[in-house]
């Protein structure tokens, strides 16, 4: 056993002096690599973290979102509505809700104007979101006006910021009372923007959400669990396209592997006869460039994969900001809950460490097994 | 004598290894403690979607967009902002 | 001791470049000589010694080493013959290019897995034997030609086998060096090593560390 350890230290010392030889060549090489690794675990990282978050926080978004559609477009609730549905069996409790959009000129940004179901925020003030907040400069005690739709300044007060660890669900909220946000928009009398609704008995849902829509025609239920489909799927959608992007690289770094695995030089291949001819048997030879391929493959996943999570989790995945991004003035800057994906890193392992590894020996295997007479005539 | 190079190699390699572990007892930790602001926040407003994408009403509120906003197109269909190449499409069912 | 009996060497066989390297060779070779082979070029000398320090299989013929057969046996037990019982030295040396003097000597006892500060010692005293000791961290291809054989040597007795091979030792170096060579093979035979050489050389055959010459022409031994 110890004799096997001290064996295996040898081989390595030889593979990573063979490996010095070109320095360069093979740093470069790891740190392509890494690159790849870095870029791929990124991306598995904070999808996967951002679509637990996604589950976890959505878990306790309304049951039933009803909407009135008029012509195909979602509409106002008109009054009425609500005692409608409360003759509907299994609806345990309702809440008709106040929000919409407001397009602010100054940062050219959209914000989301809301009104609490329960708490009452006093008339002339505002709690707002902290990515807003951060945009305009805010903090609370501010005043700040926005030009309704009507052209009408409006000023507020900031009463509060919402805080920054709940920023990926509120970046662009504005929260404010109900008459202020009715007399804001001019928004007709009784008229509410949707209802959010809870059923008794979770398994009722969907019989609940088929009676509404056969006692409202015009409306239209979305349920919770289509909601959380919807992130669920977050950043599946076109992934071919990003692997398509990836292939490139992938591509790219296959060649270049191919090249430096399976361009055995003659130089090389004179060392393997020396090796074997001064009593270094095939396996040894292999496992020798065994160890060159997991050292470089090992490392590469190990950097790219840690540089992933630090990115990801603790830096925030800054380089996807530009990409989340979009066309957006407002994004939020959140901070994802680490999670490890057991079956993603192995997946990631098998990926990055077994092709390389495989594509070193299968060149050396041809050469391991020639004759090592050959030595006694170079 | 100076270092062997595969004691500096394995050296290398258990610390990364011990990095990888660490991120799993960091998830672990953080598993354990999940900040309970957010979930509040949600039930308090009724939230039904996160703040990602805020350039238009269809991209902030994914899940309660319009049926025939973008995001609701053929695959092939042509979106008009970049978001919409990172999120599916509502499934009719 | 050494006994070859009615050894073949075919190249290619079956196919239409067959050849012949070695015809039957018998000889008996015997423990603390120093031996050298001779004859014109392409009479199958470095054929021989291959097939004597296991580097290749004979065609058919037996050849024994201390009465034990090793003609037939699979390249594994091979491999650990040669590590066991022959040292080489090679006419180009074929030292590992970017590895040290000291590195280079140590090879051939990687695969034997002893522990590093042993295996160190081991190869700083042959270096030092060899008067190679201030040059051991050098890389090999900044050592001169003579330096570089003695490094060949000093890796050659690493696993300290009791054969020696060197096939045309002396074909890259000077006079001064090939007599320096010369008093290595004194050396060597004095301590009771067995080295079989192969040469040209008049300087090397003529001299008197070489106490038998085997003439070969066409794969035939012609005089002993
Ligand atoms: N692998 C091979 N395939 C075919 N023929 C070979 C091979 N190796 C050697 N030969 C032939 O076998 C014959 C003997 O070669 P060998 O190298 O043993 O000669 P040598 O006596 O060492 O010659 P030199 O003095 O030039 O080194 C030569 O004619 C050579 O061409
Ligand atoms: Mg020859």
């Amino acid at each position: 056993m110890t004799d096997w350890f001290h064996k295996q230290r040898y081989l390595i010392d030889f593979s990573l002096a063979a490996l010095g030889r070109r320095k360069v060549r093979n740093l470069g090489l790891l740190a392509a690599y890494s690159l790849l690794v870095f870029v791929l675990a990124s991306v598995m990282l904070f999808t996967q973290g951002l679509r637990q978050e996604a589950k976890r926080v959505l878990a306790e978004s309304p049951e039933v979102i009803l909407q009135r559609l008029v012509a195909g477009r979602q509409d106002l609730i008109p009054p009425g509505y609500l005692e409608q549905i409360g003759r509907i069996r299994g609806v345990q409790k309702m809440e008709a809700r106040l929000w919409g959009y407001y397009y602010d000129p100054v940062v050219k940004a959209n914000y989301t104007f809301m009104v609490p179901g329960e708490r009452q925020i006093p008339s002339g003030q505002l709690v707002v979101g902290p990515a807003l907040a951060r945009e305009r400069g805010l903090v609370a005690g501010n005043l700040i006006s926005f030009r309704s739709y009507s052209g009408r300044l409006f000023t507020f007060q900031v009463a509060e910021v919402l805080p920054q660890a709940s920023e990926l669900m509120s970046a662009d909220l504005v929260l404010l009372g109900a008459e202020d946000f009715r007399a804001f928009f001019d928004f007709p009398a009784g008229h509410y923007t949707d209802i959010t609704l809870s059923v008794a008995n979770p398994n009722e849902v969907r019989n609940v959400a088929a009676k509404l829509a056969a006692a409202l025609p015009d409306s239209r239920p979305i349920l919770r669990e289509e909601v959380q489909r919807t992130y669920a799927s977050l950043f599946d959608w076109r992934e071919g396209m990003v692997l398509t992007v990836l292939a490139g690289a992938l591509l790219a770094f296959a060649i270049l592997a191919w090249d430096k695995a399976s361009g055995l030089s003659a130089e090389e291949r004179r060392e393997i006869g020396i090796l074997k001819a001064i009593g270094w048997e095939t396996g040894d030879v292999l496992r020798m460039k065994f160890w060159e391929g997991v050292l470089i493959s090992l490392s590469a996943f190990l950097i790219g994969y840690l540089a992933a999570w630090v990115h990801v989790f603790h830096l925030d995945g800054a380089l996807f900001r530009p990409v989340l991004q979009g066309w957006a003035v407002l994004y939020p800057h959140f901070r994802l809950t680490p999670q490890v994906d057991g079956l993603q890193l192995a997946t990631l392992f098998f990926f990055t460490v077994f092709p390389y590894t495989a594509a070193v020996l299968v060149p050396i295997w041809r050469a391991a097994i020639t004759d090592p007479d050959a030595v006694m005539r170079t | 004598m100076s270092l062997r190079p595969s004691t500096l190699a394995l050296g290398g390699l258990a610390l990364g290894l011990a990095g990888l572990l660490a991120t799993w007892a960091e998830a672990g930790l953080q598993a354990q403690a999940p900040d309970p602001g957010t979930p509040a926040l949600v039930r308090e407003l009724g939230l039904t979607d996160p703040a990602l994408f805020t350039e238009a009403r269809y991209t902030r509120h994914l899940a309660l967009s319009d049926r025939h906003a973008p995001f609701q197109d053929h695959p092939l269909g042509f979106d008009h902002f970049p978001s919409a190449s990172l999120v599916a499409p509502p499934r009719h069912d | 001791m050494i006994e070859i009996a009615d050894l073949h060497k075919a190249f290619n066989q079956g196919q239409h470049n067959e050849y012949w390297a070695i015809q039957g060779v018998s000889l008996s070779l015997a423990r603390g000589q120093v031996t050298a082979f001779m004859g014109p070029s392409g009479s199958g000398k470095t054929t021989l010694l291959s097939l004597i320090g296991c580097l290749a299989r004979p065609t058919s013929g037996r050849i024994r080493l201390d009465g034990e057969d090793i003609s037939g046996l699979p390249e594994r037990f091979l491999t650990e013959l040669r590590r066991r019982h022959f040292g080489f030295v090679f006419q180009q040396f074929n030292l590992i290019k970017g590895l040290s003097a000291r590195d280079n000597v140590m090879l051939p006892a990687y695969p034997l897995g002893l522990p590093h500060r042993q295996l160190t010692e081991r190869a700083d005293a042959l270096l030092a034997q060899f008067r190679l000791g201030h040059r051991a961290d050098a890389r090999v291809e900044w050592l001169s030609g003579g330096e570089q054989q003695r490094v060949a040597i000093a890796r050659a007795l690493i696993n300290d086998p009791p054969i020696l091979v060197a096939d045309e030792p002396t074909a890259n170096l000077d006079t001064a060096l090939s007599r320096e060579f010369l008093a290595i093979l004194g050396e060597l035979s004095g301590a009771g090593r067995t080295v079989l050489l192969t040469s040209h050389d008049p300087l090397v055959l003529d001299s008197p560390q070489v106490e038998r010459r085997v003439a070969l022409r066409d794969g035939r031994v012609v005089e002993a």
